[in-house]
């Protein structure tokens, strides 16, 4: 029997199991929603922006694991996804986006919402395709599932012309996909895993440097036992965190330009470094020239193209996390020795101490609220048992700092790309993922307003999400880099005048509160996870506070900058316009 | 340093701005780029000339590799191999120099594939070498129009590297 293409589509989609779509419908695309206006297996969530669609589909993909799938129209409704689609491929985070585009005779006529969205999206989807004929649809929504979700994961785009979603063609479901030029490979070489294994046995200032790869391979536990059994230390990236229990003992917390000292100085003095699933991004690297000036490196990829990137590495290992850890620590128990406690003493011992000289700080104050008060403040209450999603800038990078995260795929943050109004749409995806969890957007006042719109989206299909709004008025990250190296001019960073937030809310149906002291703060977050409504919560914090340590950018990672000098908070504040 | 890199690719449409588009967005430098379908229609063979250390080769070939359509990446430049390229040159000598072009023309075993009242078209196939000899050669006497393919490759056999 022949199907329609839409009808296709959602044969498709039932195949790959997928329940949940984010999207918005338009004029080409309308073929398919039709059919998914009656249709009970698969839900569409209405955002009210194409971009809090696919960051939707990100969040419930990085919360759940799953693929996420999006589905908008052509033109504006495709190109509205681009920021999404370069934002998961910079973080890979599987996703499979459908985009209407016009009928196949039109193409190319700058017809009526055209764009040329395959080509606008090639240097930032893993692949992406046109579909030209609806007898290749099937075959082809197998290969982007497969595509985004295997090897290193990353959006796909599969571009539907509507003379596609209305023609007829036999439904053939390939079992099995087979693509010669696409072959991920998972297992390790044994040899370089040996050469590793080796070089972990003779280090004696080894640190691991995990990043976002052991959190999509699933390689948590693997990474724990490695730590443990060979007692070394794990920094993380933004990427990372979870990966590692955040209270655990051997948990330096995240490297980089906002990482803590211990693990930066762990870095720069280290003999080894063991990086897992990372690519040494710019942030984590500081001046590469300077970085960890006396280690040797084993890097673990899934991508070839990562490892010697940005970095000299002695023992690059292609593979799965997963299962090049399950390799390695077989090699270590087998050839280890039974005193790895003993040969890590004394840097373990140094590691102490430079937790003790510098830990991560920040001052109290009894009048004025501390962004990273709040941000401790629901770490204590929740006892961090929620799934934490950050906008970009320093509402993230204290989220990344004062809140522990013990287990994976509960920080969704936009690392790579550092994308404003991530963090709400991706908070609405993990809820929807996780109907029970609660789920919190650590948001400033500056990014909750990019895609403020998806309140709705939270509001209608009753979300219970939490966002917390650390309102100091500034685009804060933009005001400490103009405080600290461009003389105080606060060029274009001070927002002025921001909406009432709690009238916002109120204004979309969800609930708002304020908290202007210190003491507000509790009753505040405790007040917002007992209603189970979406919640923004507006904390009105300390304008001036900074992100620190810092390393400024083009330095060394151990030429960090502290707060030390501003230990109180000026109380003659110079009135900045 | 210089790299003659050889790409088997599937024969999709949108693989040639797959693989544009991978070194310009990296800026990386291309030379030459050259594409044809192999005896397998839905086979083409790329190659592509660039420059760049170490590192930076490595990573094309890497970044090569990743692209979804790639099947085969060989860096030419790593093994005995043979490369040619022709050139296509519409000269107009002054009546005096026509016996000398057409005398270049053979020396370098080129053709001639079209004459007009005033012009030859001579074809030259030949190393890079070659090709640049030639055209230095006649450029004194005017050449009118010139085409160029751009550097394809096959490595050769049974002779290994030392």
């Amino acid at each position: 029997m022949k199907l329609s293409g839409a009808e296709i589509f959602i044969e498709c989609l039932k195949r790959e199991k997928v329940d949940t779509i984010f999207g918005y419908p338009g004029g080409v695309v309308l073929n398919i929603f039709d059919l998914l206006y009656d249709n009970k297996e698969i839900r569409l969530i209405l955002t009210r922006h194409e971009q809090g669609a696919v960051h939707a589909a990100d969040g419930y993909a990085r919360a759940s694991g799953k693929p996420g799938v999006v589905l908008v129209t052509s033109g504006p409704g495709a190109t509205n996804t681009v920021t999404g689609i370069a934002n998961a491929y910079m973080d890979s985070t599987p996703l499979v986006v459908f985009s209407g585009q016009v009928p196949t005779p039109l193409i190319g006529n700058d017809a009526f919402q055209e764009a040329d969205i395959v080509g606008i999206t090639r240097p930032c989807t893993k692949y992406n395709f046109l579909v030209k004929d609806v007898s290749e649809l099937a075959r082809i929504v197998r290969e982007a599932f497969y595509i985004a979700t295997t090897g290193r994961p990353g959006p796909v785009l599969i571009d539907l012309p509507k003379d596609v979603t209305s023609g007829k063609a036999d439904f053939m479901w390939p079992e099995k996909v087979h693509m010669r030029s696409y072959n991920p490979k998972y297992e390790g070489n044994r040899w370089m895993i040996t050469q590793a294994a080796h070089e972990i046995a003779k280090a004696k200032k080894a640190v691991i440097l995990a990043g976002g790869g052991v959190i999509h391979s699933g390689g948590h536990k693997e990474l724990k036992e490695l730590a443990e059994h060979t007692h070394i230390p794990v920094t993380m990236t933004l990427m990372g965190l979870g990966g590692f229990p955040g209270t655990h003992s051997l948990s330096l917390g995240m490297l980089g330009m906002h990482g803590t000292y211990y693990a930066n100085m762990a870095i720069q003095n280290s003999d080894l470094i063991i990086a897992i699933g990372a690519r040494f991004d710019d942030r984590v690297t500081g001046k590469v020239d300077t970085f960890a000036p006396h280690a040797k490196i084993i890097h673990v990829d899934i991508d070839p193209t990562s490892i010697r990137k940005n970095v000299r590495v002695d023992v690059p290992i292609v593979g799965d996390v997963k299962l090049v850890l399950r390799d390695m620590l077989k090699i270590l128990k087998e050839t280890g020795k039974a005193q790895w406690g003993e040969i890590r003493k004394s840097w373990l011992k140094q590691i102490d101490s430079w937790k003790k000289e510098r830990p991560l700080v920040y001052y109290k104050d009894d009048f004025v609220i501390k962004p990273q008060f709040v941000v401790e403040k629901i770490y204590e209450i929740t006892r961090g048992d929620a799934i934490i999603t950050t906008e970009v800038g320093q509402n993230q990078m204290w989220a990344a700092q004062f809140f522990k995260f013990d287990r994976p795929r509960t920080l969704l943050s936009s690392g790579g790309l550092g994308t404003m109004g991530y963090g709400f749409p991706a908070a609405i995806g993990a809820q929807i993922a996780f109907p029970d969890k609660l789920v919190i957007d650590i948001a400033g006042d500056g990014s909750i307003q990019m895609n403020i719109q998806e309140l709705a989206t939270a509001v209608i299909n009753k979300l219970p999400v939490k966002v917390a709004i650390l309102n100091n008025q500034y685009l804060g990250m933009v005001r400490q880099w103009q405080e600290l190296f461009f003389r105080e001019r606060y060029s274009y960073s001070h927002l002025d005048i921001s909406p009432d937030f709690v009238k916002v809310a109120e204004a979309y149906g969800a609930v708002g509160f304020r908290a202007t002291k210190p003491s507000e703060v509790e009753p505040v977050i405790k007040e917002a996870i007992k209603i189970k409504k979406a919640v923004f919560m507006d904390f009105r914090v300390y304008w001036k506070e900074k992100v620190y340590p810092m390393v400024p950018a083009g330095a060394a990672i151990d030429q960090m900058i502290f707060e030390e000098e501003e230990k109180k908070p000026e109380k003659k504040l110079k009135a900045v316009k | 340093m210089r790299h003659t890199i050889s790409v088997l690719v599937e024969n999709k449409f949108g693989v040639l701005s797959r693989i544009s588009g991978l070194f310009s967005g990296r800026g990386y430098n291309i030379e030459s780029l050259t594409v044809g379908e192999t005896i397998d229609p839905q086979i083409s063979i790329m190659t592509i000339v660039t420059t760049g250390d170490d590192q930076i080769i490595e990573q094309i070939t890497k970044q090569l590799n990743k692209l979804i359509d790639v099947i085969k990446v060989t860096d030419m430049t790593e093994l005995d191999h043979v490369e040619r390229e022709m050139v296509l040159v519409k000269v107009s000598p002054k009546q005096e120099d026509k016996a000398e072009v057409l005398r270049l023309a053979e020396i370098f075993r080129g053709r001639i594939v079209d004459s007009g009242p005033t012009t030859y078209t001579l074809e030259i196939t030949g190393d890079e070498k070659k090709i640049e000899a030639f055209i230095e050669l006649v450029k004194p006497y005017g050449i009118k129009e010139f085409a160029r393919t751009g550097k394809v490759a096959i490595s050769r056999e049974g002779v290994k590297k030392k």
